[in-house]
């Protein structure tokens, strides 16, 4: 039975981690994540979990010591953004070569510089290519339910790689919004037990971690994590179902919002997916076809089961609340345009790079994205693919 | 507690095993098979190592030289690594994950690249964060494992190549940081400098102390590399001696804050013999360049006598 309560994105964070009860924290102040260790420390302090704190100097201290502990045989977590999560950056790479089940929550804010403490997803888009799996939270409840999740999925004998749980930095990490919380003991039963195979402190079966890994063998150990990756995408949908079942509460490798029957679609991620979605309620009152893919799983990215969701759109928009600085577009515009590609289908794509900084997005704003969707779906062209949405300027 | 040094090495097993890839009159691998040494015997052992020639030669895989468990991750963050790993150790003992009567040491390996450098900050926040381990750096006096290049261990004057002694500048124009002077900084309970001399017995010692003293410790252990200092591969040995002999690299330990001075040289040879058989050193000993040694030898001088004004100083306090 669930229990409700009214909860920030952060404090839903802590919430899941306290119920995971993990071996190690290691953490380091930054905002907007820094309530998750605030509120961790006090549930160490106050003795309601068994966990080792360890307030490290640096992010990049806290995942080498997350690595640590995940090698000597314990459950690992932290929380960073932004800055802090570039810091690590070195150690992010490592992590999931060592295929070592970290568990991270990341708060979603604007990588420097300039120096801005706001929502927009630059900082996970700069690991995306690291081995780690990157779940989306539109809110907290999913912020919540996905750290459930992630032991399972990360700890599975065919992944083996770390996990990040991504949730929007203030829109949603400082919000406080209803939550339907499971008990402690369903958590740990869900959760369960860490057993690892090879470990540090196992000193009858003493290991080496962390080689010099050449040209024999570096390839292979590569290729290795790249079908761990794949190998999540199951994995995932299986702990998804179990949670299901468990909670009533469905997750799939994204959502399908009024998508089935849409003509034009919107695909994002994380806390635009809740706007965008009063937006379609509204123009389908109009008699508008409009729909929304949200994308969950970001890492391993769903290709084919995308491009089959949205084979059937007339024009599909693509909103990226990172910029790749790059002339072609968006990361996540890019992943969606090369998995309609290589499953051959064609529709009608553009790029909308918004939200920078914590730039507000409102349903103004989405609904323009529809009506520039419904003059391609008219014209069937796309004049500039890769745009701005919201940035104050005149357009040329 | 009395005991052989020689029937010491006899009997218990090296843990750092034969195979490695380190070169040939390296100060590393000795200092290390004697560092662990001083492990029990019954004792299991989490080593963390920094990237460096001790790393890139010990664990090259498939192979292994280390016989307890072993992790490397990068250059600067072997304490926080181990932290980690410390830390896991806390919890898990303390929830019964773990046997026990069966102990573990956590001991981390660093160049002086990945000490006094680039790994300076993650070493300062593990010893002031507590963890039960024992940090030791091996300073060989620059960055030897990507070629010689200069550190802020690397003495004054040394020809480096990214201090090389050129024709306006005469080599490293700073003098190096005094690492194991920080690390007595954070109040540890065991700081050490040591090097491999007279039969090892000050660094078995040492390191005996360091491992099973609760808490954070520090070994600062000179070790000479033939490639960057320029000597005869079988003059390690008479190399490390006339460190000592010259007080360029004091032994000493910092217990609790008191200073004690492990070897005093009877005749404190002057610098000059240790620089003398050292090719980064060369230049000094061309004509016109005596002002070098000179100075070399005032830097000696007035950091031996702040030690013993240091040793005289604690232990009056005490």
């Amino acid at each position: 039975m669930s229990i409700r309560e009214r909860l920030s994105g952060n404090e839903a964070a802590a919430t899941a981690m306290k119920q995971i009860n993990p071996d190690v924290v290691a953490a380091f102040p930054i905002t907007p994540s820094t309530e998750i260790p605030q509120y961790f420390s006090t549930f160490v302090a106050n003795g309601s979990v068994d966990t080792e704190f360890v307030a490290v100097e640096s992010e990049h201290s806290a995942m080498s010591a997350c690595i640590g502990a995940e090698s000597a045989g314990s459950r690992a977590m932290t929380a960073t953004s932004a800055n802090g999560l570039s810091l690590m950056w070195e150690m992010i790479y490592i992590a999931s070569s060592l295929r070592l089940p970290i568990v991270l929550s990341l708060v979603n804010r604007a990588v420097s510089g300039p120096l801005n403490i706001h929502c927009d997803h630059s900082d996970a888009m700069g690991v995306r290519d690291s081995g780690w799996i990157m779940l989306f939270s539109e809110n907290n409840q999913e912020a919540y339910d996905n750290t459930l999740m992630a032991h399972r999925i990360a700890e599975d004998e065919n992944v083996r790689l770390p996990l990040m749980i991504c949730q929007d930095g203030f829109i949603t990490s400082h919000s406080i919004e209803n939550i339907e919380l499971e008990s402690d003991d369903e958590v740990k039963k869900f959760v369960g037990e860490y057993h690892p195979e090879h470990y540090l402190l196992d000193d009858q079966n003493p290991i080496a971690v962390g080689p010099l890994d050449l040209q024999a063998f570096l390839f292979e150990h590569k290729a290795q994590q790249g079908e761990a990756m794949k190998a999540a995408k199951q994995v995932i949908l299986e702990v998804s179902k179990d949670f299901e079942a468990w909670t009533g509460r469905h997750y799939g490798l994204f959502e399908e919002y009024r998508l089935a029957d849409a003509e034009m679609a919107i695909v994002c991620m994380n806390s635009t997916a809740g706007t965008t979605k009063a937006v379609v309620d509204r123009l389908r009152e109009n008699g508008i076809k409009a729909g929304l893919l949200k994308i969950r799983v970001y890492r391993p990215f769903p290709a084919e089961e995308v491009a089959n969701a949205l084979s059937h759109l007339k024009a599909i928009a693509v909103l990226d609340r990172a910029d790749s600085l790059n002339a072609i577009g968006g990361a996540l515009f890019e992943d969606v345009t090369s998995s309609l590609y290589v499953e051959n289908k064609h529709v009608p794509m553009v790029n909308y790079v918004y939200g920078i900084g914590g730039r507000d997005t409102t349903e103004k704003d989405i609904e323009s994205v529809y009506t520039d969707l419904t003059e391609i779906v008219k014209t069937g062209k796309v004049e500039n693919p890769y745009r701005y949405l919201g940035l104050r300027r005149e357009e040329k | 507690m009395p005991y052989n040094l020689k029937e010491v090495v006899a009997n218990k097993p090296s843990r750092f095993t034969e195979g490695h890839r380190m070169c040939a009159g390296c100060g590393a691998p000795p200092v290390t098979r004697m560092i662990l040494r001083a492990l029990k015997e019954e004792d299991h052992a989490v080593i963390a190592n920094a990237t460096g020639c001790l790393e890139v030669s010990s664990f090259i895989y498939p192979y292994t030289a280390w016989t307890d468990s072993y992790i490397h991750t990068a250059f600067e963050c072997a304490a926080a690594t181990l932290s980690g790993a410390e830390a896991a150790y806390q919890a898990m003992k303390r929830q019964g994950k773990l046997p026990k009567d069966k102990t573990t040491k956590f001991i981390a390996f660093g160049g002086d690249g990945g000490t006094y450098d680039i790994g300076l900050q993650s070493l300062s926040g593990a010893m002031e964060r507590g963890h039960d381990m024992t940090y030791v750096c091996y300073d060989n006096g620059a960055y030897m494992n990507t070629g010689i290049q200069r550190s802020s261990a690397t003495p004054r004057f040394a020809d480096t190549t990214t201090s090389p002694a050129g024709k306006v500048i005469p080599g490293k124009m700073q003098p190096r940081k005094d690492l194991a002077k920080i690390m007595v900084g954070h109040h540890l309970p065991y700081v050490a400098q040591t090097i491999a001399i007279n039969n090892f017995k000050d660094l078995y010692e040492k390191s005996e102390k360091a491992i099973y003293t609760d808490g954070p410790t520090f070994l600062n252990v000179l070790s000479p590399c033939p490639r960057g200092w320029g000597y005869p591969t079988e003059d390690l040995m008479p190399i490390n001696k006339l460190a000592v002999e010259t007080c360029y690299w004091p032994l000493y330990e910092v217990v609790d804050g008191v200073y004690h001075v492990t070897y005093k040289p009877a005749k404190k040879l002057p610098v000059e013999e240790f620089l003398r058989p050292q090719k980064r050193f060369r230049h000094m000993f061309k004509p016109g360049n005596e002002w070098m040694i000179e100075e070399f030898q005032k830097e000696v001088d007035s950091r031996w006598q702040e030690l013993l004004d240091l040793e005289e100083m604690t232990n009056k306090a005490e």
